[in-house]
């Protein structure tokens, strides 16, 4: 790092430091947002009615093509082998017979691998998004079981898959780190998320506690869990002149196809990278070694390459959620007030990455307590590297928390739903900040009347109907709302005589949350079209900006995006509209859009057509493009969005069988723009959180470091019949200070989830099971 | 040697390794159906053979010569989408949209089987009618996984249209 760079990097953080201190103090009205959205006030219109998905056609019929169904002429398969050990190098690479197979084009290993740089590291850079940045085929080093060691080019996916059975690899293994006691005694350190430490003390925590009338403080432990999207990470590439082309199945298109480009040491321009579609990601559809791999062996073969991951090949390189050990502790008066919360543990990174499991975020707004200690710490294994999943932090952190508020509900024989309310906080407990949109306890209070939770029994095992024992249990969910500097948004309105149509386009991915379709509905809003005259572009890095599928932040970026371009559009409207136009003299702030055009906005009467000024300008198109506004929001008020998760299970009196008979979850997430396609998020992660509570581990063998169940039949996801009928309510209440008043929904329906099972199945049986996924064995 | 998909004759491959699956997706460009898993773990692959529901990822194409397949693809006619397609889209019965064309042929395979009286872990007379309730579709149901959870969606889609005419 030069000097310059070090400068730079001093005078951002001293920037930053300023602003944390001032943007909390500034008047509401210089903070984005705090005037609200127009379009939260508008009653009418598209938002907050169900509408199916713009695409949904599409899907159905088998038209919409993912990265592994795009081909280019002349494009070979890819296979790849992983590494069979943990740690140490690679002795020798015996290739004679796969060379010699039928159809094989180029063996590629560490040897003939073209130089690259290794990637740059998630979050070292706005762009950069490399899960880890370990050098990729440049030399003999293993980093983990099932590391990639070469890759086969052939004509067909069978022969390539064929070639690399015959390859002979000798390594020299060396020692590993693959215990947790391992790592433990190796050492362990603070944890450090996005450049902050994972630590908050108010108070005098351990103090109060040891002092407090009441106690509850035990041990939670989450395995590791892989995202498991039915489609496979796949990729289509090729190098068109200098131009690396690639078909990817992508949540951050942009900065995928940058840090790529930095690999291959290319101008950003010449990574051209689509993903319009992705057959789901959950956190795991990003930058792993097989793009890169791909592309080097195109370059080296000079062949278009298709490298479709087989199932096993994603648990081998893709990685997932880190496990976690966390103590909670709570210390309260009789009449259920908290008086310290102690939040506290361990989770396992790898010596390549930087990402710790986050489980205490979820609890540092949560509840008030006038004595917090919040704290992650990390250990190391020589694993594949750990990375986002579904709410990370709060998926796992919430099971913790939530379950040990159950206990203390028992133990001081209050009502659960209600020692919540009575630890609801004013303000923020840990940052100070007023709540932006905190409607929480109208949340439990909808839920619990719309699921029956007087009809519960505080006393465990009160329902029994033949082998049969039913019990009830709830928890609180909780994710935070970010909106990420970076999106733009390019607003072309195009005429063709007296019709005018929309595209906008923003460097979005939808995997299915339902992006292109509530572009479209909140875009028809801002711009006064109907949806069918708005096309939304999505997914493609040709398009400007850099927007990120995760942290449910999508819809919030787009959204102010869109609000920055509009207003940028409005003006060019106005010149073009000039001194002939009822709207002339008018500034931008004075006019907004409305059916089909321009109108004043304290005058409605005084309007132009977008078609008319468009006309009368002798223009048949104009375009817009801006970056939405700095997200000082987030610094100025604590963000969330909430929910209250009820949960009814039946277990098993002899087999300890958990079946999940209802499930009810009641959200505080601003306002619902797209109920259809809100209630299909809810509910996913209301059911990846039922897989979480009861099935889903990623088993690690002890000895060597290598996933043991790496198959869709060895890793359990619930199916059809482990599913009920989920019941989805919301307040529907807009924050006032968020684009449309929304809130990310994509995260908040996973997490409660686990606790909410894990408490039901206490009701049911008196058997606190602290440590998940609550199999049939724990409760035998 | 030929298969018949969708209503047109095409060659088997010469490779005999390959699967029903990877022929429709890399020779015929059939990308409809989908690969999950490769091992029977999913049912993304789901086609029917003569109206049968299959993992063609399970299949080898030369064991299908001269036999019939309909995929995703097939399943619309004169332009129209079959009903359950469009009740899927109605239902949101899927999200990332990857699995749903194994559960629709998965979902028209399984509404046969019960009218053809094949019985289900859940049946309590193995040789009575069945009538597809819920629990029936889900039972029946539960080879095609949707990591995105639509299932509510999809049992919705299929109580509304294919489910009432079971038993015939
Ligand atoms: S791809 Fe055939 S069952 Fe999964
Ligand atoms: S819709 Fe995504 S896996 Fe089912």
């Amino acid at each position: 790092m030069s000097i310059v760079d070090t400068a730079k990097q001093a005078a951002q953080g001293l920037l930053q430091s300023a602003m944390e201190k001032l943007v909390p103090l500034a008047p509401d009205s210089w903070i984005p947002g705090g005037v609200p959205d127009p379009l939260i006030a508008r009653k009418h219109g598209l938002i907050g009615k169900p509408v199916s998905r713009l695409d949904g056609a599409l899907k159905v019929s088998g038209g919409a093509h993912f990265s592994a169904e795009h081909r280019f002429d002349g494009m070979v398969y890819a296979s790849l082998a992983y590494s069979t050990i943990a740690r140490g190098r690679i002795v020798a690479i015996d290739s004679a017979e796969a060379q010699a197979a039928p159809g094989v084009v180029l063996v590629m290993t560490h040897h003939n691998a073209p130089r690259m740089a290794a990637p740059a590291l998630f979050g070292s850079s706005p762009t950069a998004v490399g899960a880890s940045d370990l050098p990729i085929l440049q030399d003999d080093r293993i980093h983990w079981n099932g590391q990639p060691v070469a890759c086969i080019l052939a004509e067909t996916q069978e022969q390539a898959d064929h070639a690399v059975s015959l390859l002979r690899v000798t390594y020299a293994p060396e020692p590993a780190t693959t215990t947790l006691e391992g790592a433990k005694a190796n050492g362990i350190e603070p944890g450090v998320f996005m450049g902050g430490p994972l630590e908050n003390t108010i108070g005098d925590a351990e103090g109060a506690f040891a002092s407090a009338a009441h106690k509850v403080d035990h041990t939670y432990r989450t395995p590791r869990h892989n995202h498991n999207p039915i489609e496979p990470h796949a990729a289509t590439l090729a190098w068109i002149g200098d131009e690396l082309v690639i078909h990817d199945a992508s949540q951050m298109v942009s900065q995928q196809a940058q840090t790529i480009g930095e690999v291959f040491g290319l101008k950003p321009e010449q990574v051209h990278l689509t993903s319009p579609y992705v057959g789901g990601g959950f956190g795991s559809k990003g930058l792993w070694d097989h793009q890169i791999i791909a592309a080097a062996a195109a370059r080296l073969s000079g062949r278009p390459v298709r490298i479709a991951l087989s199932r096993e090949g994603v648990y081998r390189i893709v990685g997932g959620r880190t496990l976690t050990e966390q103590r909670v502790a709570i210390g309260a008066c009789a009449d259920g007030t908290f008086q310290a919360l102690i939040h506290t543990g361990l989770t396992v990174i790898t010596p390549h990455n930087a990402m710790p499991e986050p489980f205490i975020l979820g609890t540092q707004s949560a509840y008030a307590a006038p004595n917090l200690l919040l704290k992650v710490e990390a250990t190391r294994m020589d694993l594949l590297t750990n990375t986002f999943m579904r709410a990370p932090g709060e998926a796992v952190g919430t099971f913790a928390l939530e379950s040990a508020i159950d206990e203390m509900a028992v133990e001081l024989g209050i009502d659960p739903v209600e020692l919540r309310i009575r630890n609801e906080p004013e303000k923020d407990p840990t940052s100070g900040l007023p709540f932006s949109s905190r409607h929480i306890v109208e949340a439990w209070r909808q839920g619990a009347a719309r699921f029956g939770w007087d009809q519960r029994s505080p006393v465990p095992g009160a329902r029994q109907e033949g082998e049969w024992r039913t019990g009830m249990g709830c928890a609180t969910g909780t994710y935070p709302y970010y909106r990420m500097p970076g999106a733009e948004a390019r607003i072309t309105l195009t005429r063709d005589g007296d019709t005018v149509r929309a595209k906008v386009e923003v460097a979005a991915a939808e995997m299915g949350m339902g992006t292109a379709t509530t572009t479209a509905i909140v875009a028809a809003e801002r711009l006064g079209l109907p949806i069918e005259a708005i096309e939304v572009g999505y997914g493609d890095s040709a398009i400007p900006g850099a927007i990120m599928a995760g942290g449910s932040q999508q819809t919030a970026a787009i959204g102010a995006a869109v609000i920055a371009a509009h207003t940028a559009l409005v003006d060019e409207l106005l010149a073009l509209a000039g001194n002939d136009s009822p709207l002339a003299g008018l500034s931008a702030d004075e006019v907004g859009s409305d059916e089909g055009g321009l109108a004043k906005l304290d005058e409605p009467g005084r309007r132009e057509s977008y078609a008319s000024i468009l006309a009368r300008a002798q223009r048949d198109s104009v375009t817009a493009t801006k970056a939405g506004s700095a997200p000082l929001e987030l610094m100025h008020w604590s963000m969330h969005s909430y929910s209250a998760v009820f949960c009814e299970v039946r277990v098993n009196a002899v087999t300890g069988e958990t079946r999940v008979s209802r499930v009810l979850g009641a959200f505080d997430c601003g306002r619902i723009l797209n109920p259809k396609t809100a209630t299909s998020q809810f509910r996913g992660g209301i059911i990846m959180g039922l897989g979480m509570a009861l099935m889903e581990e990623t088993m690690v063998d002890d000895r060597s470091g290598r996933i043991m169940n790496p198959s869709l039949a060895e890793y359990h996801l619930p199916v059809h019949l482990d599913v009920p009928e989920i019941d989805v309510i919301w307040t529907d209440i807009a924050d006032p200070h968020t684009p449309m008043g929304a809130h990310g929904i994509g995260e908040i329906g996973i997490t409660g989830v686990a606790a909410a099972v894990a408490n039901a199945v206490y009701n049911a049986t008196g058997k606190r099971v602290r440590d998940l996924p609550i199999t049939l064995d724990r409760l035998i | 040697m030929s298969l018949i998909v969708n209503g047109t004759a095409v060659p088997a491959p010469a490779d005999a390794r390959v699967s029903l699956l990877d022929h429709l997706r890399e020779t015929l460009h059939l990308t409809g159906t989908k690969k999950g898993c490769n091992q029977g773990a999913c049912g993304a692959c789901t086609v029917l053979v003569e109206g049968e529901r299959i993992l063609s990822c399970l299949a080898l194409a030369v064991q299908y010569d001269g036999r019939q397949v309909t995929t995703v693809e097939g399943l619309a006619q004169d332009g129209a989408l079959h009903p359950l397609q469009a009740a899927f889209v109605e239902h949101d019965g899927f999200q990332c949209g990857y699995c749903t064309p194994g559960q629709i042929c998965s979902a028209i395979g399984m509404a046969a089987e019960a009218q053809r009286g094949v019985p289900s872990y859940l049946s309590d007379d193995l040789s009575a009618d069945t009538t597809l309730t819920r629990a029936e579709i889900q039972e029946r149901m539960s080879g095609n996984l949707c990591r995105c959870g639509a299932y509510n969606g999809i049992i919705d889609a299929i109580q509304a249209t294919i489910a009432p005419k079971v038993p015939a």
